[in-house]
């Protein structure tokens, strides 16, 4: 397979070209030089290859071709300098086949020199609207292979399909666009749904086993295929599949083209999907969610549990037993991924490293910023389809318990509020209380105070006519006023929403699921310290209800709070009935997203000391056991000296 | 290069044992198992004393005429044991301390899996994986 380095190229390196390539390249070479009219090197390149001077690829298509791989002008003139075309005058086999080698080299980030050709690359990218020669090869022998059991790898065959479809696309941000980009067999599918409608036929030849509302998406969402960067997002798959040390490189394109065309890439509404789930089991987007409550949450998706077993294992990236914002996505993608099908990757793709999630997504702020800067990334036509693409999703997750009906295509707002009104009622089971990073590394699995049914039902049935008395205790908190700011501005609706969460987290009063033995021990304590303030304040219910429990909890373990603690329980009390004459429902909005606040910041730095108490605590209880252990040595001796001395 | 590793529980039951596929692996596992008792000798050993000044690598347990036991015990009483080809001489005994604590840090982080229950079976693809590249490869 060397090319005759005599050939047209005075000094050409020896090509080693594949199988794959070698037709890959005929076919361009083919086409380059057919569009000149003139004899192609259609035949076996090395037959070509020993005829340089028969068949010459003209300048013209040559150059449309190396522009369509959009690397930089300034790379392809090294490149076609480096091929020798320059030199010789002319593009011939060889020097087109070396162009077409460091264009491969150049797309997978190696730098343009003849060395990068010597090894083994993927296929160059062209985004190209003549695309059906290369549609003809590759495509069956991937096709037909069944069950992907590497996604990407697929994709990268089939990924010309595609293109096909999307040959409009040529102004996609992304440079590394495949011409074999094609749909995807059977795992892509379930995110390239929004694309190429066009090659359902195709797709379910090789989508028998895809559940059935996949293939009835693809009309739905087909114009989306059209929309950018369609074929942008696989070939950095099969990039990064191929050579995954330069999938760092990859990466920044891939968050321009935010297509879903593989299994492992997140869409937009999946992942608002996903931080909203995280939100419900841990309002602090950026803290964990630790190892049990993120167990409980997964466990009702009745995957089996070593399958769950192997997720987490790929998802907690940095094994601590606590899942990131981040971690948390990867983790609930795939396993919808597997409930919908797809076998569980040997590794952990690069679209669901941390990393990149974090990269392509920003941490979601509250809703209003969170859908801001997704929409910045995608275009506006999506969204429709991505939200129905969402519903259907949605849909088949239906072992979480997620309302599907209430899904209202446009209004990301009620998409929102009919996930988060849904998701208090059943993740509330297993709030995860906000952790700090450095404090609570250390106790990852620590803490879950349910809050659950008790709650839930008393703030919905006393829910206006005790106006919280709270909102002294927030300023005095110091915290920031701005909170009013924050959730004024926010649909009511989604306030609403946004009630429930919150209040799961300190549930103290009704500790009806310890979920740990230290948990147990603190919780007696917490439970002495809320009923106290509970009788003290019977008609309060709803946030006032919530804040009860964490005042006594810092009595508990925050001495030098103690004065502010009980001066605010007699204001609190006051409060109340002053503020019970005004207008209920606002203010006690108003009042609860204050106390909200103000009830995360001071579960936080209860958690810190619980954190410390326990670990304190753990420690005092070994001590003692080993001095119970030397006592009872202890007194064995004397009663064995004992006889021998009374006698 | 180990040729049989052995994760055994404070119960003293095999959480995780792997040998070398082509040898005879019953040998293997009697041989984990009488080196149990070595272990707990050495740990009653220091019994005495405060549990933190006790080092975690207990050493060479015990040689045979073709094999060598290593033994290392964690915080909670799960012990891993070790066995080396006696033919491998250039393995040293800050090797054999850094393959421990190789497997002290994987079984750690599989004890981070929540749904690991302590005391099942440790089936990770990572810890496999791990081991795997600490076992000798007998073709």
């Amino acid at each position: 397979m060397e090319a005759a380095a005599g050939g047209g190229c005075g000094s050409g390196p020896p090509l080693l070209l594949s199988e794959g390539e070698q037709q890959c390249y005929s076919e361009l070479f083919a086409r380059c030089a057919g569009a000149a009219g003139g004899g192609p090197g259609c035949g076996p390149p090395e037959a070509a290859r020993a005829a340089p001077g028969a068949a010459t690829a003209a300048a013209g298509p040559v150059a449309d071709l190396f522009r369509a791989s959009q690397l930089p002008a300034e790379t392809l003139h090294q490149i076609t300098e480096l091929c020798g075309a320059k030199r010789v005058g002319y593009f011939g086999p060889t020097q087109f086949y070396v162009a077409l080698k460091l264009i491969a080299a150049a797309q997978s980030g190696l730098p343009v020199r003849i060395e990068s050709i010597k090894c083994e690359l993927p296929l160059p990218r062209f985004m190209m609207s003549k695309t059906d020669g290369e549609i003809r090869f590759g495509n069956p022998a991937e096709l037909l292979g069944t069950k992907m059991q590497i996604p990407y790898l697929i994709t990268e065959k089939n990924t010309f399909k595609r293109m096909d479809d999307e040959d409009k696309q040529q102004e996609t941000q992304s440079p590394t666009m495949s011409p074999l980009a094609s749909p995807p067999s059977s795992p892509p599918h379930y995110q390239r749904v929004p694309l190429s409608h066009g090659y359902s036929k195709l797709r379910s030849s090789t989508e028998q086993m895809h559940p059935a509302p996949y293939d009835a998406r693809q009309p739905l969402v087909q114009p989306e295929g059209a929309s950018t960067g369609g074929p942008g997002a696989k070939p950095p798959r099969h990039q990064t599949s191929l050579i995954r040390s330069f999938s760092v490189e990859r990466e920044p394109q891939d968050n321009n083209s935010n297509y879903p065309d593989e299994p492992w890439r997140i869409t937009e509404e999946q992942r608002e999907y996903y931080v909203n789930q995280f939100r419900s089991l841990q309002p602090d987007p950026s803290s964990f969610i630790s190892g049990s409550v993120a167990k409980n949450f997964f466990t009702k998706s009745k995957l089996s549990i070593p399958e769950l077993s192997y997720i987490w294992e790929l998802s907690d990236a940095d094994c601590d037993g606590a899942l990131t914002l981040p971690e948390f996505c990867a983790a609930f993608h795939l396993i919808v991924a597997r409930k919908n099908g797809y076998p569980l990757p040997e590794g952990l793709p690069p679209t669901l490293q941390p990393e990149y999630l974090q990269a392509a997504f920003p941490k979601p702020k509250w809703e209003c910023a969170l859908f801001d800067s997704y929409s910045e990334s995608m275009p506006a036509n999506q969204q429709p389809r991505d939200l129905n693409r969402m519903e259907l999703s949605i849909k088949d997750m239906a072992d979480f318990p997620v309302p599907i009906q209430d899904v209202t295509g446009d209004d990301k707002q009620a998409l929102k509020n009919t996930v988060d009104e849904v998701l208090p009622k059943d993740m509330s089971e297993d709030p995860a209380t906000p952790k700090d990073s450095n404090s609570l590394k250390a106790r990852p699995r620590s803490r879950s105070y349910s809050s659950t049914s008790i709650e839930e039902a008393m703030k919905r049935g006393e829910d206006p006519p005790t106006p919280p008395p709270r909102p002294q205790k927030t300023h005095s908190r110091a915290s920031s006023l701005d909170l009013n700011k924050v959730f004024q501005p926010s649909v009511p609706a989604t306030k609403s929403g946004l009630l429930p969460p919150p209040p799961a987290l300190p549930p103290r009063p009704c500790p009806s699921q310890p979920e740990q033995a230290s948990e147990a021990e603190l919780h007696p304590q917490l439970n002495r310290a809320p009923s106290q303030a509970a009788e003290s304040s019977p008609t309060k219910k709803d946030l006032p209800y919530s804040q009860p429990p964490s005042k006594p909890i810092r009595r508990k373990f925050r001495p030098e709070n103690q004065a502010t603690e009980n001066q605010e329980p007699s204001t609190t009390v006051g409060g109340p009935a002053s503020v019970a004459a005004a207008k209920p429902h606002p203010t006690v909005q108003k009042q609860s997203s204050k106390q909200k606040k103000a009830i995360q910041t001071a579960i936080r730095k209860n958690k810190e000391a619980n954190a410390v108490l326990a670990r304190l605590n753990s420690e005092l209880q070994q001590q003692l056991k080993e001095v119970h252990q030397e006592r009872i040595a202890l007194e064995n001796q004397l009663e064995q000296l004992r006889p021998v001395t009374v006698l | 290069m180990a040729v049989c590793v052995a994760v055994i529980a404070k119960e003293n039951y095999p959480l995780y044992i792997r040998s070398v596929p082509t040898e005879n692996e019953l040998k293997f596992h009697y041989m984990v198992h009488t080196s149990l008792d070595v272990v707990d000798e050495k740990i009653s050993a220091m019994g005495k004393a405060l549990v933190d000044q006790r080092e975690l690598y207990l050493g060479l347990l015990y040689p045979t005429e073709d094999y060598k036991v290593y033994g290392y015990v964690t915080n909670s009483r799960v012990k891993f044991v070790m066995v080396v080809d006696s033919s491998n001489t250039a393995l040293r005994d800050n090797e054999i301390r850094s393959m421990f604590r190789k497997l002290h840090s994987s079984y750690t982080d599989v004890m981070c899996n929540p749904f690991y229950n302590p005391g099942d079976r440790i089936q990770s693809r990572a810890f496999d994986s791990m081991v795997t590249s600490m076992m000798i490869q007998v073709c």
